[in-house]
């Protein structure tokens, strides 16, 4: 069986498991990292969304073999680590705001706010919220945004 | 974006906690009404300090019945069962029966405990919670831990989370356990002083006594414990002693969330529970005849086990990758569905059948009728956590590990299954990542049990999205005639016939209306007769009004999605109540304003028009729509702006469905008292969401036996794209001193308030709901053999 090896949360690791498995099933069932949720395996609800690199992306639609030794792959659980603190001023948002409900979404929800206001720049408009496609049933989207361009004020 | 998200009424958040004195000062002669009928009124709090080595109180639950309204304009209409008595009456009387079970714990730590015996799926009751305890308890909120009981057979009904009731059915049983356990821990300290009771008081967790004397309530909780059951009874704090209920607090476990540490079913770390998948049926409810491919499945990468069960075919892997694998490799060969060859039509026409007819009413000469008949198509309530359970059967018992609103009932269920004592069937309540009516059928749990039980090793099996789409629980398909009658600034008459593709309540509520049927008004109403009847209102005086509900048993796998007949039923109204401002010449708000039933009703009405300021001049093919619905002894406004313009309906979204869009939302509350102004506005949030996506982009299509949805780029929930760029909810000032439910509220008057802007914007009444369900498939089904599509393999493409 291949030996894969990646780095996570700062982490290097290396883990023996076929080419073809996701991302996001090396993450959860194997290394025990259930930050990233599961909400459809289709790279649509972007409950897992973590960062590669710095970028947002769903481990659910990336085969462990894609991702390189020097590739660093961050969960939720490893964001505060990426600004030296207990928590990301997207998270501290998050908590002032009091966005979760179930909280199902928003490891995803946070992992995605904090990549789409770096891609920006800062503050989201209307238009740039419509490209975020994480899916909250619970449907907290009104936090969401207030959260998001009160966490992008403080990044 | 507004920046109106606090216009919260109520207390503010950080006031200081004032020494309450002991004992609390006499309850005022003059008991509100309401106080009387609700709760515990100037008797006091009862509870009782039960034998153990720190505190421990039980106290019992408590409940009533509520004055009939009072009717002050137009042809008043008798008030219908639920003004009367609604489904959360029934809930409160059955949780009666089962008094005095549940506890508050202080430790020596200076901590307090309550294991909640309720499901927390994300209507925030464990803040609730947490928040009555500190209230009575004069304990900081972050020194109390409130966790979800086990499932407790001894407590018969009081087990079920549902019809929005948590909070009415527990509001007094676990401020008075808080209450007896604050007093047992002063007559501790007075004991421990040698000074009166009355001279002490208390605050933050610790008793204060004269000359400075301070002593923590972990110090006190050894000499306040007893080594018998002894009987307390203590005086409530009245409502202008509240710190805490009315105050804005944010969730207890919004840090576990946001950090990704909240643990749900799925993240359970039990020894040896590998992923576990279920292949299913190409139609619903099929069920597997046999697997020609067993052997090669069963050596496949990473896979441990397959067996057949009764629902399909387990796989047990090492990851739920190599579970997806397995399921997509075998082949099975499955018997008939249910609902084989049936189609969206086929069960239209057969409601159609089942309509109860309208009747022709003996009106005078001159009247004007208006009628429509509205269809909702089947909803899927999957939330965003799919179905899971870890399950372990072993010789020596069954554990359990799951979202279970009815656990007792599951509970039962397995231990008669498996010939087992209930003794030996441990189920442990998991956080639930939503539910919306989901988790009150645990047939994932059940499927668990089973796979365990083949395999002979634990399983932590879950339900892929599709499953949840295809196989999952549904909003059943309904239609909605209503006919009125107009004459002379009077509505004369209101008929109303539901007609549903039944709703499955078979998940425990039944035993409890068996129990107290007798006492509902009305007497012997079938079950899911009983349950309309307790939710369903007109909350207008439209002269002879009579709702009906006829059911059709189709064998669909169906369940009471949040707010259940409500939506459905109250969009039909409202759209109708448009109809018939139109012929009295009025507008909408007016109309309503001279037909509401009561002045909660015109309040939340008034505060919605006033807030969204309705009747402004809009541009042609946008328009407001306002709504009112009444349930859970709470009124609610929702005033909606929408734009139906071609370019707002035409916007491209890849693998989106836009069309017509809400621009502004304004939804008014009145729940009774308010416990947590903030985590109701969040309930009021999310029901709007909901409404939205009923009333524009929602919806399963049934073709051949199977929904064709299979993802979240099919079924169309709510999205950033379809989301309201300004939304304000406005909490109320609290009405009564008992609280309403909340967790299901928002959803109707936003559902027909969006219906009422779409009329007014098109100039057609809608007749569909979803609008959209009849227009060309905006996705391209995915195959139903294999049951479940493989996972993507390119998510760098597309990092951002």
């Amino acid at each position: 069986m291949p030996t894969q090896t990646f780095i996570v949360n700062g982490e290097k690791i290396s883990v023996d498991v076929e080419d073809d498995v996701r991302l996001l099933w090396v993450l959860r069932d194997i290394l025990g990292l259930t930050g990233p949720k599961y909400g459809c395996g289709l790279d649509v609800c972007k409950a897992c969304t973590s960062h590669i690199n710095g970028k947002a992306f769903n481990p659910c639609a990336v085969q462990v073999k894609d991702v390189g030794p020097t590739d660093e792959i961050t969960t939720i659980e490893g964001l505060p680590a990426t600004v030296g603190r207990d928590l990301h001023p997207m998270q501290e948002a998050w908590l002032e705001v009091d966005v979760a409900q179930c909280g199902y979404c928003q490891p995803g929800q946070i992992m995605a706010a904090v990549a789409k206001v770096r891609e920006k720049g800062g503050a989201l408009t209307q238009a740039d919220f419509d490209e975020i496609r994480n899916i909250c049933r619970c449907g907290t989207y009104d936090r969401i945004r207030e959260a998001i361009n009160a966490g992008a004020a403080k990044m | 974006m507004t920046a109106t998200r606090r216009p919260i009424s109520g207390k503010a958040d950080a006031e200081p906690r004032r020494p309450m004195p002991y004992p609390r000062p006499a309850a005022p002669d003059v008991v509100p009404a309401d106080e009387e009928k609700h709760g515990p009124g100037r008797r006091g709090f009862l509870g009782w300090v039960l034998a153990a080595p720190t505190l421990m109180v039980a106290a019992p639950m408590a409940g009533g019945l509520i004055a009939p309204p009072r009717a002050d304009a137009a042809i008043p209409s008798l008030p219908a069962p639920s003004d009367l008595f609604d489904l959360g009456d029934l809930q409160d009387l059955a949780a009666v029966a089962t008094s005095n079970l549940i506890t508050v714990v202080v430790h020596e730590d200076g901590t307090a405990s309550f294991a909640l015996p309720r499901a927390e799926v994300g209507q925030g009751i464990t803040t609730s919670t947490t928040m009555l305890i500190a209230e009575e308890l004069d304990l900081p909120m972050d020194k109390i831990t409130v966790t979800l009981a086990d499932a407790r057979p001894e407590l018969l009904f009081n087990q079920l989370t549902g019809g929005s009731n948590t909070t009415r059915s527990t509001y007094h049983a676990i401020r008075s356990a808080a209450a007896v356990a604050r007093a047992r821990l002063v007559e501790a300290a007075a004991a421990q002083w040698g000074v009166a009771a009355s001279t002490l008081t208390t605050s933050d967790g610790v008793v204060r006594g004269p000359g400075g004397r301070t002593a923590g309530y972990g110090s006190l909780t050894k000499a306040a414990a007893s080594s018998t059951l002894t009987k307390l009874q203590v005086a409530p704090k009245s409502a202008d002693e509240f710190a805490v209920i009315g105050t804005s607090r944010n969730r207890v476990d919004a840090l576990a969330a946001v950090t990704g540490r909240k643990t749900f079913a799925m993240d359970l770390k039990v020894p040896g529970a590998l992923p576990t998948m279920v292949a299913r049926p190409p139609t619903i409810n099929g069920k597997p005849k046999s697997v020609a491919n067993l052997a090669a499945v069963r050596a496949m990468p990473g896979i441990t086990d397959v067996a057949m069960i009764s629902t399909g075919v387990a796989v047990r892997g090492r990851t739920f990758g190599h579970c997806i694998d397995a399921v997509r490799a075998l082949q099975v060969a499955w018997g008939p569905g249910t609902e084989d060859g049936k189609s969206d039509a086929t069960v239209l026409a057969e409601l159609k059948r089942a309509e109860i007819p309208l009747l022709v009413p003996g009106v005078p000469l001159l009247t004007k009728t208006v009628e429509g008949r509205f269809t909702f198509r089947f909803r899927s309530n999957s939330p965003l956590e799919t179905g899971c359970a870890v399950a372990d059967y072993r010789a020596d018992g069954i554990e359990v590990w799951s979202s279970l609103k009815v656990p007792i009932v599951f509970k039962e269920q397995v231990a008669a299954k498996y010939g087992v004592a209930l003794d030996k069937v441990k189920v442990h309540v998991t956080e639930g990542g939503g539910s919306f009516g989901r988790h009150l059928f645990s047939d994932t749990a059940l499927e668990a049990v089973e796979a365990s039980k083949a395999f002979g090793k634990p399983v932590r099996l879950m339900w892929h999205r599709t499953d949840d789409f295809r196989q999952g629980r549904t909003h059943p398909m309904a239609t909605s005639r209503i006919r009125a009658t107009y004459l002379a600034g009077n509505v004369l008459t209101f008929e109303q016939r539901h007609t549903s593709v039944s709703t499955d309540f078979t998940h425990g509520l039944g035993e409890m209306l068996t129990a107290f049927s007798a006492k509902l008004p009305g007497g012997n109403y079938t079950f899911a007769q009983s349950i309309f009847e307790l939710t369903a209102n007109v909350p207008y005086n439209y002269g002879v009004t009579t709702q009906l509900l006829n059911e059709v048993d189709l064998g669909f796998n169906t369940g009471s999605m949040r707010n259940i007949y409500s939506p459905d039923v109250c969009t039909a109204q409202e759209l109708i109540t448009d109809q018939l401002a139109t012929i009295a010449h009025k507008d909408p708000y007016t109309f309503r304003r001279a037909f509401l039933k009561n002045a909660r009703g015109r309040a939340v009405l008034d505060k919605v028009a006033q807030v969204g300021n309705w009747g402004r001049a809009m541009p042609a093919g946008t328009a407001q729509g306002i709504a009112v619905h009444s349930e859970y002894k709470g009124y609610c406004a929702c005033l909606v702006e929408i734009d139906c313009r071609p370019e707002t309906v035409n916007r491209k979204i890849r693998e989106a469905y836009t069309g017509p869009r809400v621009t502004k939302v304004v939804f008014a509350v009145d729940v009774g008292l308010v416990i947590n102004p903030t985590g109701l506005e969040a309930q009021m949030q999310g029901g709007i969401m909901d409404g939205i996506a009923q009333t524009l982009t929602s919806s399963l299509h049934l073709e051949n036996g199977a929904f064709l949805e299979g993802s979240w780029d099919h079924y169309f929930y709510t999205r950033q794209w379809n989301v309201p760029p300004e939304i304000q909810v406005v909490i109320m000032p609290s009405t009564s001193t008992s609280p309403g439910g909340a967790g299901e509220f928002g959803v109707a008057a936003s559902m027909a308030a969006v219906a009422c802007a779409y009329a007014r914007a098109t100039g057609k009444l809608p007749t569909e709901f979803p609008i959209n369900h009849n227009e060309p498939l905006a996705f391209e089904p995915l195959p139903t053999v294999p049951p479940i599509p493989q996972s993507p393999t390119n998510g760098l493409d597309s990092a951002y």
